[in-house]
């Protein structure tokens, strides 16, 4: 599936998203001899889901690097050759393994150039993968943005497409800040135009993935691509427009954005990959209806996991995930549409899954 | 203490039978899995069976056990429950974790299997803190705690051979030491000097062995669990062994070449049960007969395994939102 045409004449060259992130790196080592990627299994033969390929060839056991399963300690080696002049790029295959992380993470990453009056700063990177289907269970496939979130001091990204995914990790390297890059493992092999030079994306905005004016739905990292789905068939089956944001951002919150469209909708729903209580959708909610509490027609939803951990049974997830269906009911019951019209029937029947819900596409024959 | 003494013939075929039982038990998971219809990771333990058989042949029911993402065999050779196992590889509601685990979260608490995750490192000092337990209830439990060579170098395992140490717990950590984490090998995340020696270097008593030699693996582990068991303080083993499969999955992955062949042919070459087989074929202590016995019996209770698990109620969302909390 290609996302949105950034190039729409010329060459349009597309890349997966992890193709993206591995065009990102190459050229960020290209240009700046400080950058080292390091994290368990860089340099393996599965590289990372494709997205450090060829990286060592190029670059050497000198700027590329496997490492000891050590989370924490590592962390810390890679903060404190930051704070020696390079800019290290780490990868977690799962973001509960940065878990492991956190303190060096939260207390020192986070803290340093604020304790110590801006004297120095981290420049480091953490690529984190959220895991999702193919029966990962409560351990292997959490979404942990919102508690990463909630740390000052820290960056949190979540690009949804191949594009974003390039500019906004050449735009994280060079960050003076540590920024945590969370790619959702299904996003991966979705591709996007994704032009060959070096390009930015800023690291604190959101983007409109689709006009409308009926209610609006701001997500983040996959969900973005379950309500863009949802708008297309919104409009071609009942010719209502929602207005889809990519938010990209968790932290900041690119909260002009969402004041902007629902200035013009009047109607919010947030649509998050992470459990319910605490979530960012909530923090999204509470500052939107802090300062546009009048431009609101009606309550904001959100839309998450529920509270509980992620099963590992194949029958007990099949409804665990929210996906396009949920987005249009929750935009339905907004906008006030009967349920039970031709029209919405239609609907259903254009946005049913088609094959297994826990794999990404039909190809994927499991395990992760 | 015990002595360690001379087997007998039923000892030894006990031990070569629960080899073969779970070797054909994840013969059949990985057979079976191409079907479908077991979607979650798998970490295959075939060639590493000597281990956790050796290990736990040495415990009492009663002692417990803690294990990682690769359980199969250590939940199996403490006496798990098999069709229990396979409904929740099945994701299926008679699934010890009622589904909500698959192969990476097991327990049968019946017989001491305390539970498996697949956190690297995570139930290393849960093993500490349960012998602690005992101790401070002053029972004579010894714990043991399963784990790899690369979880050996995750900060905990230190800070728990630290604590063990220093109050002298009664609980046994077997480092299986196959040589890789997933692709990466030990030198690419180990400088070179042997793992047991660091628990040493920790006021650990350590030993090393053969992990493919199930007599071995036994009478060290007998040796060290009594000792842990006697309040010598916790014991440290690490056994060689070799993964046959892909480190998740039911394949070969030798295509990947991140092993050689040579290496690869040693590690098949170095199969534990062939090796017992041929030792207590050639001592008389087991026929051509036995053997057969054994193949139709395990066939057997395989198939009743998988019947049950594939005939339990599959369970639903309206299962997944309970035991949150106690
Ligand atoms: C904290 C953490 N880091 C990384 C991983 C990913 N991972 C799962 S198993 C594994 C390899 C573990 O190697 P080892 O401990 O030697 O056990 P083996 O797989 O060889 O049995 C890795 C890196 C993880 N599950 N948890």
């Amino acid at each position: 599936m290609l996302i949105a045409k950034y190039m729409p004449e010329l060459e349009q060259r597309s890349l997966s998203f992890a193709e993206a992130v591995r065009e990102a790196l190459e050229q960020v080592m290209e240009k700046d001899p400080r950058v080292i990627v390091i994290g368990e299994g860089v340099p393996d033969p599965k590289a990372i889901f494709n997205s450090t390929i060829g990286l060592r060839d190029k670059y050497g056991t000198g700027r590329v690097f496997d490492m000891p399963l050590a989370e924490n300690g590592l962390t810390g080696v890679c903060i404190g050759a930051a704070l020696n002049g390079l800019r290290p790029v780490m990868v977690h295959q799962r973001i509960d393994f940065a878990l492991l992380a956190m303190d060096q993470l939260v207390n020192n990453a986070a803290k340093w150039h604020y304790m110590f009056d801006g004297k120095a700063s981290v420049p480091l990177v953490v690529r984190m993968i959220v895991g999702r289907g193919w029966g990962q269970g409560p351990q292997h496939s959490q979404s942990l943005q919102a508690m990463f979130a909630q740390v000052p001091g820290l960056k949190v990204v979540m690009p949804t497409t191949a594009y974003d995914a390039k500019g906004m990790l050449i735009s994280a390297i060079e960050d003076d800040n540590p920024v945590l890059f969370i790619e959702h493992r299904w996003l991966h092999d979705i591709q996007d135009i994704v032009p060959e030079e070096y390009y930015r994306v800023p690291l604190d905005q959101g983007r409109i993935l689709h006009e409308g004016d009926a209610v609006t739905v701001a997500a983040f990292s996959y969900m973005a691509l379950e309500a863009l789905t949802a708008a297309k068939a919104l409009r071609t089956e009942l010719g209502t427009a929602i207005e889809v944001l990519d938010m990209r951002s968790v932290r900041p919150l690119d909260v002009g954005l969402v004041l902007n469209s629902v200035r013009k909708t009047g109607r919010l729903i947030v649509a998050d990959t992470a459990f319910r209580t605490g979530s960012i959708a909530g923090e999204l909610i509470s500052q939107v209806v802090e300062q546009a509490f009048d431009k609101l027609k009606t309550h904001p939803v959100r839309i998450t996991l529920p509270d509980h951990p992620a099963p590992t049974s194949y029958f007990m997830t099949e409804h665990y995930y929210p996906g396009p269906q949920t987005i249009i009911d929750e935009v339905l019951k907004l906008v006030g549409v009967d349920r039970h019209s031709d029209g919405y029937k239609k609907l259903c029947a254009v946005t049913q899954r088609r094959g297994p819900h826990d794999t990404p596409n039909r190809e994927f024959s499991g395990p992760f | 203490m015990k002595q360690v003494r001379a087997m007998d013939t039923v000892e030894q075929s006990q031990l070569f039978h629960s080899m073969l039982r779970i070797r054909r038990i994840e013969e059949a998971l990985a057979r079976k899995y191409a079907e479908q219809e077991m979607r979650c990771p798998i970490h295959l333990c075939v060639g590493q069976e000597a281990i956790a058989v050796g290990v736990c042949a040495a415990l009492n029911q009663t002692d417990l056990v803690f294990s990682n993402h690769r359980a199969h065999g250590h939940y199996l050779a403490k006496g798990g429950g098999l069709a229990e196992l396979v409904a929740e590889v099945y994701g299926r509601e008679t699934g010890c974790c009622g589904g909500r685990g698959g192969s990476m979260h097991l327990i049968d608490l019946s017989v001491g299997f305390m539970g498996s995750t697949p956190i690297v490192g995570g139930t290393v000092p849960l093993a500490v803190g349960a012998a602690w337990a005992a101790t401070l209830k002053r029972n004579r439990q010894v714990t043991v705690s399963f784990f790899g060579d690369g979880c050996f170098e995750e900060g905990v395992v230190h800070e728990s051979l630290n604590f063990a140490a220093l109050h002298k717990i009664p609980v046994v950590f077997v480092c299986e030491n196959n040589d890789f984490s997933v692709y990466t090998r030990r030198t690419e995340r180990q400088p070179d000097r042997p793992m047991f020696e660091i628990a040493q270097a920790h006021g650990v008593e350590a030993a090393t062995g053969n992990g493919n030699d199930v007599e071995e693996v036994f009478n060290i582990a007998t040796t060290a669990i009594d000792k842990a068991r006697c309040g010598l303080g916790p014991q440290f083993l690490e056994f060689r062994t070799y993964r046959w499969r892909e480190h998740c999955g039911p394949n070969f992955d030798d295509d990947l070449r991140y092993r050689l062949p040579l290496e690869i042919e040693a590690g098949l070459n170095a199969c534990p049960i062939a090796h017992y087989r041929s030792k207590l074929t050639k001592a008389n202590g087991l026929s051509g007969l036995d053997i057969d016995r054994y193949e139709l019996e395990i066939q057997a209770e395989i198939e009743v395994a998988f019947n049950f698990a594939l005939s339990s109620r599959r369970p639903g969302i309206e299962d997944a939102n309970r035991k949150v909390y106690a």
